[in-house]
């Protein structure tokens, strides 16, 4: 077993892909001669060449829809968004376009496309940079959208998301970009729509995906040495979301708390609160409980941006809360 | 200009179907068949029918939704046209599409897409993806000059030009964004200009013969099939219609559109059938023979049966439903 980095676990799953299938190509900005942003394709132009390794200009809604008709006629696209943020100008070809296509076809044509990149807040990299693109893309039918928290996830998931048949949004995290974790030498596909269970608990139920993953474990080191045992559910897949494993977790400790980056205002965590109450509503013990991005633009100042991103604390507390309720 | 009097009396046809098919469309509109939206392509099917005919039949089209035109000359058949319209399972999209998006894939008719503009980085795409297999294909892209002023428009030519893809945009240019005129909606009103920003080729010229635009389309597809070099065509046609069928277009005079009528290139290609020695009896029989496919085709949309919720899932997603 060999210890990688999440980015070299993403550039690993692209490689041994388009080793695979030449239909299989990478497109963004600076993916190519300056070797990527975050330096996930470090080194793939040198490999593959400038037919399959491609710099764009900085034109989101035009090489989104460039990816998208490749795939309509059966290409497999990656799509960097150098951030998920500069979707929003390339949300149109998102939504209307890949999500859309294989419907209004009646089923003619499908859409084999990976939109990826890193999602969420950085640090310090204020209002137009730092938001959570999950919950408008996870509300469109047409789309799978996935988001892993450790490397050998975002290997197994990577490579899945490139072979499906379906256009998937692919979220990462600046912050998780250098986050070490064993992968497997031979590691195929994941399979797409698995939570997993990163840490086993009987009192309280975290459910966090992508970053606050890792901020859940340490918030359940945190509960353990008060005495409070809690299970973290990593979730992996948002579309399609893991209801068995949800639902397992949940009627285990009757108490739920979601954690996720982004505004409280619906979105992913609502959705999970929704299902929780509607599929183990006789094993709960206590309201389903969020922990969001505070529902404000994000803010620029060290402090305050802290304050706006589920931390330990804000978590260890409502865990708390949730774990005590009707015990006190 | 000699013109094979064979081929001519194909487009002859191919234009007279696709008039009478939206004539029928447009009753069936009124007495509630037909739901949505409708946007009549009438007074500009030369250009759907001359620019395919430069093509070849692996070559693939896409267009906005006022695409029923297109889709018949591209060699969809009537009969999934009008099924569609009226939202029935043998429809072209099996009822799930309607007028906005007629889809062909067996014929490399890739769609009419509803949000204007954000089609042409996908035709963009679907050239880029021919010149990454290098399989000879040429895409033809089409849509109003409503478009010329959003961004998909000019990251769709910006990338096909910096890219060299074999592609062809043309701007079926009818003179009304909906209700608003050129002089009010461009700064400049030759969309051709567009072109030399992006350092492509341009042309730009009146549609009054389906004869001219198969040449003129035909010069740009040579450019992009031999030298895989796009090409923003601009051709200058007229919407007998609205925009759509709620639109009574009242921002234009009748003597406006009487003009245009005289000028119409579906008469003029009769015109020149019959000049040029076609003859009366087989006029008649095409325009019979057009007639017939049309009522079948009403006919069987009328008989076909409605889909089934069961298509929803499956059309929605490529495997298992992903909720």
């Amino acid at each position: 077993m060999r210890t990688l980095r999440f980015r070299e676990a993403l550039r690993e799953a692209m490689t041994e892909e388009m080793d695979r299938d030449p239909s299989v190509f990478l497109m963004g900005e600076e993916v190519g001669h300056y070797q990527g942003a975050y330096k996930v394709s470090e080194g793939m132009l040198e490999r593959f060449g400038d037919k399959r390794v491609i710099d764009t200009p900085i034109a989101e809604s035009g090489f989104a829809g460039i990816g998208v008709g490749a795939a309509m006629v059966g290409l497999r696209p990656i799509i960097e968004f150098m951030t998920w943020n500069f979707s929003a100008v390339a949300f149109d070809q998102i939504l209307n376009n890949a999500a859309k296509v294989r419907q209004m076809s009646g089923g003619q044509l499908s859409c084999p496309i990976v939109f990826r990149g890193p999602n969420g807040s950085a640090r310090q990299v204020g209002s137009q940079h730092s938001h959570a693109m999950e919950h408008f893309y996870a509300t469109i039918p047409g789309l799978k959208v996935l988001a892993p928290a450790f490397p050998v996830d975002a290997k197994g998931l990577l490579k899945a998301a490139i072979r499906d048949d379906n256009p998937i949004v692919f979220l990462e995290s600046e912050t998780l970009y250098s986050v070490k974790g064993e992968v497997p030498d031979d590691l195929g596909p994941t399979e797409i729509g698995k939570a997993g269970i990163v840490r086993e608990g009987a009192d309280v139920t975290l459910v966090a995906y992508s970053r606050m993953t890792h901020v859940c474990v340490e918030a359940a080191d945190v509960l353990a040495r008060e005495g409070i045992s809690a299970e973290v559910v990593d979730l992996r897949s948002l579309r399609p979301l893991d209801e068995d494993t949800l639902v397992r977790a949940a009627r285990k400790t009757g108490r739920c708390v979601v954690v996720h980056e982004g505004w409280p205002y619906g979105g992913v965590g609502a959705e999970i609160a929704d299902r929780i109450q509607r599929l183990a509503f006789d094993w709960l013990e206590a309201p389903v409980l969020r922990v969001a991005s505070l529902d404000v633009p994000m803010p620029y100042n060290r402090a305050l941006e802290e304050t706006c991103i589920p931390q330990v604390p804000r978590v260890v507390a409502t865990a708390r809360r949730a774990a005590r309720r009707g015990r006190d | 200009m000699t013109v094979d009097l064979e081929h001519l009396a194909g487009m002859y046809r191919q234009m007279l179907l696709i008039r009478r098919l939206e004539e029928e469309a447009a009753r069936a509109y009124a007495l509630g068949k037909i739901g949505g939206f409708l946007h009549l392509y009438i007074g500009q099917e030369a250009v759907a029918v001359g620019a395919v005919h430069a093509l070849q039949p692996d070559d693939c089209v896409i267009t906005t939704y006022r695409d029923h035109g297109l889709a018949i000359a591209k060699g969809m058949s009537a009969r999934a046209m009008m099924a569609e319209l009226y939202g029935k399972a043998t429809g072209c999209s099996r009822g799930l599409g309607g007028s906005m998006h007629m889809f062909d894939v067996e014929h490399n008719m890739l769609g009419g897409y509803g949000i204007v503009g954000g089609h042409i980085p996908v035709a963009a795409g679907v050239a880029f993806a021919s010149k990454y297999r290098g399989d000879g294909r040429v895409t033809l892209c089409f849509f109003g000059e409503g478009a010329v002023s959003i961004g998909g428009f000019h990251e769709g030519v910006s990338l096909a030009a910096l890219w060299k893809l074999p592609i062809v945009f043309v701007c079926e240019n009818n003179e009304y964004s909906m209700g608003t005129p050129l002089s009010r909606s461009m700064s400049v009103e030759d969309v051709s200009m567009k072109a030399l920003g992006y350092g492509i080729d341009r042309d730009r010229f009146f549609v009054e013969d389906v004869v001219e635009v198969e040449q003129r389309i035909g010069e740009a597809v040579s450019r992009a099939r031999s030298r895989s070099l796009p090409t923003l065509i601009e051709v200058r046609t007229y919407r007998f219609r609205g925009h759509s069928m709620s639109d009574p277009a009242k921002y234009r005079t009748q003597a406006e559109l009487d003009e245009h009528k005289r000028r119409d290139p579906l008469h003029k290609a009769k015109d020149d059938l019959a000049r040029d020695g076609y003859g009366e009896a087989r006029l008649s029989a095409l325009e019979a023979s057009v007639e017939e496919e049309v009522a079948d085709a009403v006919r069987f949309a009328e008989e076909s049966p409605e889909p089934d919720a069961s298509l929803l899932e499956s059309t929605t997603y490529d495997g298992p439903f992903a909720a």
